[in-house]
């Protein structure tokens, strides 16, 4: 990753999502974190179910009142958007893919219905040929036919209705696309089509992505960068070969060796490693520390020295 | 393949569907031994018929499905021959499954120790309260912690790890000799899905159950099976044991499902993927199924079906690439080096034989 000519598309300061503030069953589904997304990148967003990964998502593009912190998106505060022409512009700068392709398209809506939506809300087209145009391009662009236009998403297959999804985010022409699990619902052989189609896209348009998943192993290979969250906080944000070779974090490691490889040889020899949670909660005041260069670790300040002792072994840092 | 040791043996089944639109081909002649002791793993995408196999093991299918022909021999006996009754009492007892979903798979509305209890006091016609004690035993086996306390909850007030072992404890209560999990893991986190499957490995050892594993996972299998089958559009393509289906797969739908996973090496633009989608069952391609989606594709794929083709007395695989008149072709990248290393391990496995034996080596030597 090129850190000397980044430039920041977003960036999220202390951000916290709470649910049922005040009652006994409070949920600090996002506790305090802070991260920026370059443009032009992949973010990679991992964590196990009710780590947070997709509470953050949602509340980056708004879908929530955010508890507290900031979000600025192209140096903007998110939450400033009040009139409806602020919040037009934005969602048509950021937009979403979502993971389920079965429940995320309208069963009575045509596909041209379904992609042109944003482009009739924000009236970027002249008239109604301009419109099926963009439309027809669009499904061309994500690999399907013009004659699918008018059909209903009953009659395609998981992998293309999730093309679909990902023609109908593109209708807008956004810069910044959050991808919510877009691959876990579909079949492995048809996961790498998707994949492909989404690097493509990006090389293309020069779109940057935040591409929130599970599969570890999917999320390597997309991203530029990569954070680790668990109980709602991050943990751990490194360029994604540094973080899946050299892991800092006691949970990451955890995680990533808890990843099947499809190499029986491997797995004959494989050893977990088993992570114990409590010791996040012992009270002590945690934060975001850059151990190496581009590679921060969430630290109390007497730990910050066996880090820099870790990144040190793994020769991140030399002393 | 009449063997001693083969515990299910599933001879050239067929399934169908019947639907308005017409027959869907489900299962299209399958035939599988499963050994004693052994996990068979069954891979393949959604809809190639994996689970439909296991579910007619089960006596499970819908009422639209029609078995054409075939059988389904355990300990001898024609499963498909059987009545419902009949089955009943085998379901549970003698084979049982974990389904996939934990979610949806348990009754909310009874508590867990009576629901583990349940085929203790059905198939063996245990009284409540030993049934309830040897379900409490079986909890602690399957992990499931403070189990003195916990046995009269309900499934809510578990998490899907933990739901997804007491569908493993009402699983195995009974020690089944034939175990069917249907991508037991796939609902769950990665480190509970790590949890799930060592669990499993163990259980297997204690009790000496038969698995049949359906996942799409290959990383899953790799850990988990010691014979592998690839099923494409109802049926089998290539099975072995997991290392001669990893390291030397013959069969280019193999060699695609092989390509398109990255591993944590895996860098450059674009992944290898299998283009197109499976076909349509309500009306299968003649020839190979899979030539449509191959590159590797000879004519005669779209006009005559491979038959299997041996490649090791355990691996057989269904392609015409192996018939001795096809051309050599060169599987992709990634293939090779799997290949490559497996020629390495099978060098230092034969070196380790030598270096035990070193009398065999002097003779060869002469």
């Amino acid at each position: 990753m090129d850190y000397e000519n980044a430039e920041k598309i977003l960036e999220v300061k202390h951000l916290k999502q709470y649910f049922n503030v005040g009652k006994a069953d409070e949920v600090r589904a996002v506790d305090n974190i802070s991260f920026d997304i370059y443009r032009g990148e992949t973010f990679g967003l991992v964590g196990e179910s009710g780590s947070g990964k997709t509470t953050t998502g949602r509340a980056i593009i708004h879908l929530y009142e955010p508890t507290s912190g900031e979000i600025l998106f192209d140096g903007k505060n998110v939450d400033s958007f009040t009139s409806k022409q602020d919040q037009h512009d934005f969602r048509q700068e950021m937009q979403m893919i979502f993971q389920d392709p079965y429940a995320s398209l309208n069963p009575r809506m045509k596909v041209k219905d379904i992609v042109a939506e944003g482009i009739d809300i924000n009236h970027l087209a002249k008239d109604d040929a301009d419109r099926t145009k963009q439309v027809e391009d669009l499904l061309e662009t994500v690999g399907l036919n013009k004659d699918h236009s008018s059909r209903y998403p009953h009659e395609f297959s998981g992998g293309q209705r999730q093309r679909i999804g990902i023609a109908r985010a593109l209708a807008v022409n956004p810069k910044f696309v959050i991808a919510d699990e877009p691959i876990s619902a579909l079949d492995v052989s048809i996961q790498a089509q998707v994949v492909n189609l989404m690097k493509k896209l990006q090389r293309e348009q020069g779109l940057t992505y935040l591409f929130i998943a599970h599969d570890l192993s999917m999320v390597k290979y997309i991203s530029d960068r990569i954070g680790v969250m668990h109980y709602g906080r991050m943990l751990e944000i490194a360029d994604a070969d540094e973080i899946y070779a050299h892991p800092l974090h006691d949970y990451t490691k955890s995680l990533l060796s808890a990843v099947p490889v499809p190499d029986p040889e491997f797995e004959r020899t494989r050893e977990e490693i088993a992570y114990d949670g409590s010791g996040e909660n012992d009270g002590k005041e945690r934060r975001l520390v850059e151990i190496a260069p581009h590679h921060w670790v969430r630290a109390a300040d007497d730990e910050v020295a066996m880090y820099k002792q870790r990144a040190q072994e793994a020769s991140l840092i030399k002393e | 393949m009449d063997n001693e040791k083969d515990i299910l043996e599933v001879r050239n089944l067929q399934v169908n569907f019947k639907t308005y639109a017409g027959d869907v081909k489900a299962i299209r002649n399958v035939n599988l031994d499963l050994r004693k002791g052994e996990t068979l793993a069954i891979v393949g995408e959604s809809g190639s018929g994996k689970s439909v196999t296991t579910r007619t093991i089960m006596g499970l299918n819908a009422t639209n499905a029609d078995i054409v022909s075939g059988s389904i021999l355990f300990k001898g006996q024609d499963l498909l021959k059987k009545s419902e009754k009949e089955m009943q009492a085998i379901r549970g007892q003698d084979i049982a499954e974990i389904f996939q979903d934990p979610m949806t798979s348990l009754d909310p509305t009874m508590k867990i120790g009576r629901q583990i209890a349940e085929p203790l006091m059905v198939h063996k016609g245990m009284k409540k309260e030993k049934a309830l004690a040897q379900a409490l035993e079986m909890m602690k086996l399957v992990g499931i912690t403070d189990a003195e306390n916990r046995i009269n909850d309900y499934p809510h007030q578990f998490s899907g790890g933990m739901r997804q072992r007491i569908v493993i404890a009402i699983a195995l209560i009974n020690y089944p000799e034939v175990l069917i999990a249907d991508e037991p893991t796939t609902a769950l986190d990665v480190t509970i899905q790590a949890q799930i499957l060592n669990l499993m490995k163990e259980l297997q050892d204690k009790i000496s159950t038969s698995i049949i594993f359906i996942t799409h996972d290959l990383g899953v299998v790799a850990g988990m099976a010691d014979r592998v089958a690839v099923m494409y559009a109802g049926k089998i393509v290539e099975y072995g044991t997991v290392d001669e289906i990893f390291y030397n797969p013959k069969h280019p739908y193999t060699w695609g499902l092989l390509s398109s996973m990255p591993t944590l090496d895996s860098s450059g633009d674009s992944l290898p993927s299998i283009p197109g989608t499976p076909p349509d069952l309500l009306d299968p391609p003649t020839g190979d199924a899979f030539a449509a989606r191959n590159a590797y594709a000879l004519k005669i794929d779209t006009e005559k079906e491979p038959p299997f083709f041996k490649v090791s007395d355990t691996h057989y695989a269904a392609t015409w690439l192996l018939h001795p008149d096809a051309p050599k072709v060169t599987p992709p990248a990634q293939i090779v080096e799997r290949q490559k290393k497996y020629a390495k391990m099978q060098k230092d496995w034969l070196a380790a034989q030598k270096a035990s034996t070193p009398i065999e080596e002097e003779e060869e030597q002469q």
